[in-house]
């Protein structure tokens, strides 16, 4: 029997016992490929037919490095899509692909059944051959360095896209500012010197103005076809990764829950099962400096599981479980949650103390734990997961100063905002909307605006 | 229950070429910005004490990818302990906390890109050459010597092709309908065979000059051994036989080894004119004009004996006639120019050159002043 023959067999026979098991997924279709050709994919996000651009270049570049010195392994990549693709590591010994297939069942049944999918374009590998196919005729019609630019600058604000329901507003909103009357001769005052920031009007757009991306390929004023649909492009495939980033951390743990369990049931020699020991042992490393999402998805779900199944005094009062729903629950949560909701509903105390959870910051040139208490760690961890990770941005007005220009404001929540990525971000919005952008933001407690025209950002 | 649905397959891979080519975009960008950033990458510490290391990290700002985001430095983090964690213990130390994620650029500063030396000397070198450099009698100076030019099917077993002789047998294989790598006959064997070729060859000496007297201060000192880093290294990477002689100065001049001419500080005042007496008895001893092209680099802050200048003057137009171009650097970090430079000004010759230098980013533009393609027009 060839390796892939006993490959074949192996997936047919973790399959059944994961099918068994309650887990259903979209067809699979796995393929072994060389670890170039795997860190070519997990440098475009996962996706083979992704666009060209310089910074997947050197993602690969830094991956490929990785691997080839030993410091990091993907064993495994998996697409969402209908059928799921799966990438197995050419090299990966009998038992790694074992351990890695019964994994990819897992993903693949979290990718069909949690709800932040459901809305998901099942077919993105096709929809992204086809833009990427687009793009190289922009290059080729429009030349290379044109295209590239634009998409440096699409880019530079691609986490700025709403997915699904706009979030609440945060409490206070940012103060509204006296504004002067206006005269037709306004502008005869200052001459000379520089135009003072007028206050934003606010411009309601139905849903536009929280979504950047959106707001730029639909209202920029000087654009060319190809360049909103190269935001219309940056923005699909944000809203296609934008569920896979805000449930990580159940997917990882998922699927590293279902994979030790399926493994329980194969009837493997001992040296595999050591091999499955020592692997689970290493994706399950704990680090300093970022949460693990396989260990702490996994015992989070491990925890529910068993508090469901057996409740201890306090859950049966509290929650009033009867106990026997373990499995149950750990269906529905992996449905209904992400892992915003997942951890604030589920990272219990025992959790955070068991995992040694902490939050830390940086404390002159040394970063240290600044916080241990259960909640505040919690809450900490929750609130830095809050549109994952992105600042949230929104547009104010698109007529600033009845000179067309762009005001952004910055929905502060404490975090302030990395000013020399906020500038060169400035310089490329202004590349997109071809006149003068403001963004409002906080700094030190104070409300700060900042105005790109051209390379020049300054502070106004 | 679902009915189980699967397939695997193994395709064929090796066409799939897309992480390479972005690889080498992003490659020809890096490059690009170094280009563009050269005055400020010549003079950087790094390169300059880098004392050997083949590959120098590079800052290049404009290819990070900018983004929107939070200031890692003031923002809380969350990570993991192995038990018993306290508020105040240290997780980290700057810069960079290491690994991907938060933190993932060192420092949260600017990208590095990794270039070895030889490259970038190729970046700055690309355009510059010994001005005036002519072909001589004397001992000769190969820009080129012998080079591997054909493959035979004997030959020294040292000059093996492996390659070649890897596709040969590839090849002999495929004939056979045999795939891969195998069997290797003495058919398969290829050897490189090298071949001289006579070419025009010119002879030039390099005499470094730098004042080491007590007024040269770190920065001074700093900017001087830039400058000669570079010429160095640009004169052995170009030519082959260059002759470089080291003279120091201060109030009087000796010859001393290129290990001293960078590491040894003296003390005392400064006589340049001593140095530029040196320079011509070293030049007609070793280096006649019918022989070689003879290039001279003075570095000095200027403060000169204010009693020197006009003999230094005088020693200058002396050299001048022995030498095809005489490059003088003054150092400064004071605004207006010192004594020498206004005094040396009078001299107008073609063959010298004078750059004030007061910032770092200056050793560039002496570069380019002394060795680039305005030198050459320069000259008429």
């Amino acid at each position: 029997m060839t390796d892939l023959e006993l490959l074949e067999r192996d997936i047919a026979d973790i399959g059944e016992v994961a099918a068994s098991l309650g887990l259903d997924s979209f067809p699979l279709h796995f393929e072994v490929c060389p670890p170039q050709i795997l860190y070519t994919f997990g440098a475009y996000g996962g996706m083979p037919t992704r666009f060209s651009h310089w910074s997947f270049g050197k993602a690969f570049h830094r991956m490929k490095t990785h691997y080839d010195y030993d410091l990091s392994r993907i064993y495994e990549l998996v697409i969402n899509s209908d059928p799921a693709y799966a990438f197995l590591l050419e090299g990966n010994s009998r038992a790694q692909n074992k351990l890695v297939v019964a994994h990819v069942f897992a993903h693949a049944d979290f990718f069909k059944h949690n709800r932040a999918f459901e809305r998901t374009n099942r077919a993105m590998l096709e929809t992204m051959a086809q833009s990427a196919e687009r793009i190289r005729g922009y290059e080729f019609r429009e030349g290379r360095e044109r295209v590239e630019s634009f998409l440096d600058a699409a880019l530079s604000v691609q986490g700025q896209v709403a997915c699904g329901l706009p979030p609440e507003k945060p409490p206070g909103g940012r103060a509204e500012v006296e504004r002067p009357p206006e005269t037709p001769y306004d502008d005869l005052w200052s001459i000379g010197e520089e135009p003072p920031p007028p206050p934003p009007k606010k411009r309601p757009r139905g849903g536009e103005e929280g979504d950047l991306l959106l707001f730029l390929s639909r209202r920029a004023r000087d654009l060319e076809d190809w360049q909103r649909d190269v935001l219309e492009i940056v923005r699909g495939e944000m809203l296609y990764f934008w569920p896979q980033l805000s449930t990580k951390i159940m997917n990882e743990g998922w699927a590293t829950r279902w994979h030790r369990r399926i493994l329980r049931e194969l009837d493997v020699p001992e040296e595999e099962a050591w091999e499955f020991a020592r692997m689970t042992a290493g994706i399950l490393q704990a680090s300093p400096l970022r949460p693990n999402p396989y260990l702490l998805g996994m015992r989070v779900f491990e925890d529910l599981e068993a508090r469901w199944e057996h409740p201890g005094g306090r859950d049966r009062e509290e929650l009033r479980l009867a106990g026997g729903e373990g499995l149950e629950k750990l269906f529905e949560v992996r449905e209904t949650e992400t892992d915003q909701s997942f951890l604030r509903n589920y990272l219990t105390r025992e959790l955070v103390e068991e995992l040694d959870l902490y939050l830390y910051r940086r404390v002159g040139d040394e970063w240290r734990i600044t916080e241990r208490d259960w909640e505040k760690v919690r809450d900490g961890l929750v609130d830095q997961l809050t549109n994952n990770g992105f600042p949230m941005v929104e547009v104010v007005d698109d007529d600033h100063g009845h000179r067309g220009e762009l005001y952004l404001l910055h929905r502060y929540d404490g975090r302030p905002l990395d000013l020399r990525h906020l500038e060169r971000t400035l310089s490329h919005l202004f590349s997109i909307w071809r006149r003068p952008v403001y963004l409002e933001t906080v700094l030190g407690d104070q409300p700060a605006v900042f105005r790109a025209e051209g390379e020049e950002v300054r502070r106004v | 229950m679902s009915t189980l649905n699967f397939s695997l397959s193994r395709e064929d891979w090796s066409l799939h070429r897309k992480g390479q080519q972005d690889q080498e975009r992003h490659q020809a960008k890096v490059r690009e910005a170094i280009r563009r950033n050269l005055p400020d990458v010549v003079s950087q510490e790094s390169i300059i004490l880098s004392d050997g290391a083949r590959v120098v990290r590079v800052p290049i700002r404009s290819l990070e990818e900018f983004r929107l985001r939070f200031d890692e430095g003031k923002t809380t983090h969350t990570g993991q302990g192995r038990g018993g964690s306290r508020v105040g213990d240290r997780v980290a130390v700057e810069p960079g906390r290491g690994g991907a994620g938060p933190g993932d650029e060192p420092g949260g500063d600017v990208y590095e890109a990794e270039i070895t030396l030889d490259e970038l000397a190729e970046l700055i070198f690309a355009d510059l050459n010994l001005p005036r450099l002519r072909p001589r009698t004397q001992p000769q100076l190969g820009t080129t010597g012998e080079e591997f030019r054909e493959l035979r099917r004997v030959g020294v077993w040292g000059n093996l092709d492996r390659r070649r002789t890897l596709l040969e047998n590839l090849r002999r294989n495929a004939r056979a309908g045999r795939r891969g790598v195998g069997d290797i006959a003495r058919e398969d064997l290829r050897f490189k065979t090298w071949e001289e070729s006579p070419r025009q060859e010119t002879a030039a000496a390099v005499l470094a000059m730098m004042d080491t007297s007590g007024s040269m201060g770190e920065f001074q000192k700093y900017i001087a051994r830039s400058f000669f880093f570079w010429l160095v290294r640009f004169l052995r990477t170009r030519y082959r036989q260059v002759q470089i002689a080291f003279l120091a100065h201060d109030a009087t001049a000796r010859e001393v080894t290129e290990e001293d001419f960078f590491h040894r500080g003296e003390s005392g005042g400064t006589r340049c004119s001593s140095v530029y007496e040196l320079a011509r008895r070293v030049v007609e001893e070793r280096y006649p004009p019918a022989g070689y092209n003879v290039y001279a680099f003075h570095f000095s802050d200027g403060d000169n004996y204010p009693e020197d200048n006009p003999r230094c003057v005088e020693r200058l137009r002396e050299l001048l006639e022995r030498v095809e171009l005489l490059g003088y650097g003054e150092i400064a970090a004071a605004p207006e120019g010192s004594g020498l430079l206004k005094t040396l000004a009078e001299v107008r010759d073609p063959r010298f050159v004078a750059v004030r230098i007061a910032e770092k980013r200056d050793v560039y533009r002496a570069i380019r002043a002394f060795l680039g393609p305005a030198a050459e027009v320069g000259s008429g």
